[in-house]
C-alpha cells in the first residue's frame, strides 16, 4: 500500500511538470499559424482531449470483456472510473473545439456531420453512468456497465462510418482533409513536435486520473468493509 | 396474472408446425434449439393476439406521432415528401420502443422472466425468441402504418425496396434493443431507462433506415442506396452476434 502510494505521488508530479511544459510548448514554442492566428493554438489541446477522450472509452470497452471473462471487480472500477474521465475529456474537445470554430467556422456549434457523432458518443457515456445509478446490486451494476460500454464502443464506429461519406467541414489535420474542410492548415514540424507532445500529456494525465479514481473507489470500498465488521463485531 | 395459458404454450406450435416436425426431430440439437426459440416466440403471439394490448397500443401511438409531425413541422406537399422518410423511422422508433420496454416488463412484473430461465434451456434461445416477437411486432405495426402513411402522404410506400428496409431496420433495432431492454428492466427508472440506452446506440440504425428510405422514396439509383443497405446489414449482423454472445450475461443470477 505505502508502496504504491508513494508511485502514485510520483506520478502526480510528473504529470503536473509535463502538463505545465504542454502548455509551455503550446504557447511559446509552436509558431503562429498564418491565417488562423493565436487561436490555432487551441488545437494542441484539442485534438489531445478528443483522441485520449476515445481512448478512454476504448479501455472501457477493454476491461468490460476482461470483466466478463474474470468477474475480477477491479476491471468494473477502471471502466467505470475510465468512463468518467472519458466523459471529461469529451467535454473539453467538444468545449476547445467550439472556441476554435467560432472564429474559424463563424460558429459555435454546426450541425455537421462529426460534431452530432461525436455529441451522440457523449450520450452513450452519459447514458452508461445513468445505467450504473439506477442498478442496486453491485454485481449486476458491473456486468451490465461492461456489456453497455462493449456494446456502445461497437456503435461508435459504425456511426463515424456511416457519415462517412456526407461532406463534413471538420478539418482532418493528420492523414488529410476532404474537399469540404475549412480551417486546414499544414503542420510544420515544431506544430507536429507540439501535438504529439500534448497527445503524450494528455494520456499521462488521463492515467494519473484513472489511478487516483480506482485508488479512491478501492478505499471508499475498504472503508465500507470496516464499517461493516464493526457494526457486526 | 396470465399464468393459465401454461397448458397452452406447448400445444400450439406443435399444431403450427406440425408439417416440420419430422425434419425438425431429425436434425438434433439444432432442431431443439430452434424448437425452444420458436415455442417463446409462439408464447408472446399467443399472449399479445389474446390481449391485444402492446399492438393497438403502439398503433395507436404511431398514428398520434404521424399526425403531429404534420403540424409540428407545418408540413407543405414539398416539405412532406422530404421529410417523409424521417418521420417514418421516428415513428417505428418510438413505437418500438413502447413495444421492447412492455414486452420484459411484463415478463419481470409477472414473474415469468424467472420461470423462463428455470426451463432448461440455451439462455440465448430465450434471446432470440424475445427478439423475434419484438421484431415481428414492429413489422406488423408497420405493415398497418404504412398504406396509412402512404394515403396521408400521397407517396409509393409499399414498394419492395422500402419494404426491404423497413425489414431489416426493424430487425436491428428489435435485435440491440431487446438485449438493452433486458437490462433496462432491472433499473430503478426503468421506463425512461429504455430509450436512453437504446437511441444512441441505435443511431446508425436510423441514420441508414432513413437515408436508404430517403433514397428509394426519391427513386435514387441503387448506387447511390446500396452503401445504406449495406451499414444496415452490417449494423444487424454485429449487433444480434454481440447480443446474442451478452444475453447470457444479462440474465446470469
Amino acid at each position: 500500500m505505502l508502496q504504491s502510494d508513494r508511485a502514485l505521488r510520483t506520478l502526480n508530479v510528473v504529470t503536473g511538470l509535463l502538463l505545465l511544459a504542454a502548455t509551455g510548448m503550446v504557447f511559446l514554442y509552436a509558431p503562429l499559424e498564418r491565417t488562423m492566428g493565436a487561436v490555432q493554438r487551441v488545437f494542441y489541446f484539442h485534438v489531445a482531449a478528443a483522441w485520449v477522450g476515445l481512448a478512454a472509452f476504448l479501455v472501457t470497452f477493454v476491461v468490460g470483456l476482461l470483466y466478463l471473462r474474470t468477474g475480477n471487480p477491479r476491471w468494473d472500477r477502471i471502466g467505470h472510473a475510465s468512463v468518467e474521465i472519458g466523459l471529461v475529456y469529451t467535454v473539453m474537445g467538444a468545449a476547445s473545439g467550439s472556441i476554435w470554430a467560432r472564429p474559424a467556422w463563424n460558429t459555435w456549434w454546426t450541425w455537421d456531420p462529426r460534431l452530432i457523432t461525436y455529441t451522440v458518443m457523449a450520450l452513450i457515456y452519459v447514458a452508461y453512468l445513468m445505467l450504473r445509478q439506477g442498478l442496486e446490486d453491485p454485481n449486476r451494476r458491473a456486468r451490465f456497465a461492461a456489456i453497455y460500454g462493449i456494446v456502445g464502443f461497437i456503435s461508435v464506429p459504425i456511426t463515424f462510418f456511416s457519415i462517412r461519406i456526407w461532406r463534413t467541414i471538420h478539418p482532418v489535420v493528420v492523414g488529410g482533409s476532404g474537399d469540404a474542410a475549412q480551417g486546414s492548415f499544414a503542420m510544420t514540424s515544431p506544430m507536429l513536435q507540439t501535438m504529439l507532445f500534448s497527445v503524450v500529456t494528455f494520456t499521462v494525465v488521463y492515467i494519473c486520473l484513472l489511478a487516483n479514481r480506482v485508488r479512491l473507489e478501492e478505499l471508499s470500498e475498504r472503508v465500507e468493509h470496516l464499517k461493516a465488521r464493526l457494526l457486526s463485531a | 396474472m396470465n399464468s393459465t395459458p401454461a397448458p397452452d404454450l406447448s400445444s400450439p406450435p406443435e399444431a403450427a408446425h406440425a408439417p416440420e416436425q419430422p425434419a425438425l426431430a431429425a436434425a438434433g440439437p439444432l432442431a431443439s434449439y430452434w424448437r425452444s426459440v420458436l415455442a417463446i416466440l409462439w408464447k408472446d403471439l399467443a399472449a399479445e393476439f389474446r390481449s391485444k394490448e402492446l399492438i393497438s397500443a403502439m398503433l395507436v401511438f404511431s398514428l398520434l406521432v404521424v399526425l403531429i409531425f404534420n403540424f409540428a413541422l407545418q408540413l407543405d406537399r414539398v416539405a412532406r415528401e422530404n421529410v417523409a422518410a424521417g418521420v417514418l423511422w421516428v415513428t417505428a422508433v418510438f413505437s418500438g420502443t413502447l413495444g421492447l420496454n412492455r414486452s420484459l416488463a411484463l415478463e419481470k412484473d409477472r414473474g415469468s422472466l424467472d420461470g423462463l430461465l428455470l426451463t432448461p434451456v440455451d439462455r440465448s434461445a430465450l434471446y432470440f425468441g424475445k427478439m423475434l416477437g419484438n421484431w415481428f411486432f414492429m413489422l406488423i405495426v408497420q405493415a398497418i402504418i404504412l398504406p396509412v402513411f402512404a394515403v396521408l402522404y400521397n407517396l409509393p410506400m409499399l414498394t419492395p425496396l422500402l419494404l426491404v428496409f423497413v425489414v431489416l431496420g426493424t430487425l436491428g433495432y428489435a435485435g440491440v434493443g431487446t438485449l438493452l431492454a433486458s437490462m433496462a428492466v432491472h433499473s430503478r427508472s426503468r421506463d425512461v431507462m429504455l430509450p436512453i440506452l437504446l437511441l444512441p446506440v441505435a443511431l446508425p440504425v436510423l441514420v441508414a433506415a432513413v437515408q436508404g428510405s430517403g433514397g428509394v422514396l426519391e427513386k435514387r439509383a441503387w448506387d447511390e442506396i446500396s452503401l445504406w443497405f449495406n451499414v444496415l446489414a452490417v449494423y444487424d449482423v454485429i449487433f444480434i452476434a454481440v447480443a446474442y454472445m451478452a444475453f447470457d450475461y444479462v440474465v446470469e443470477e
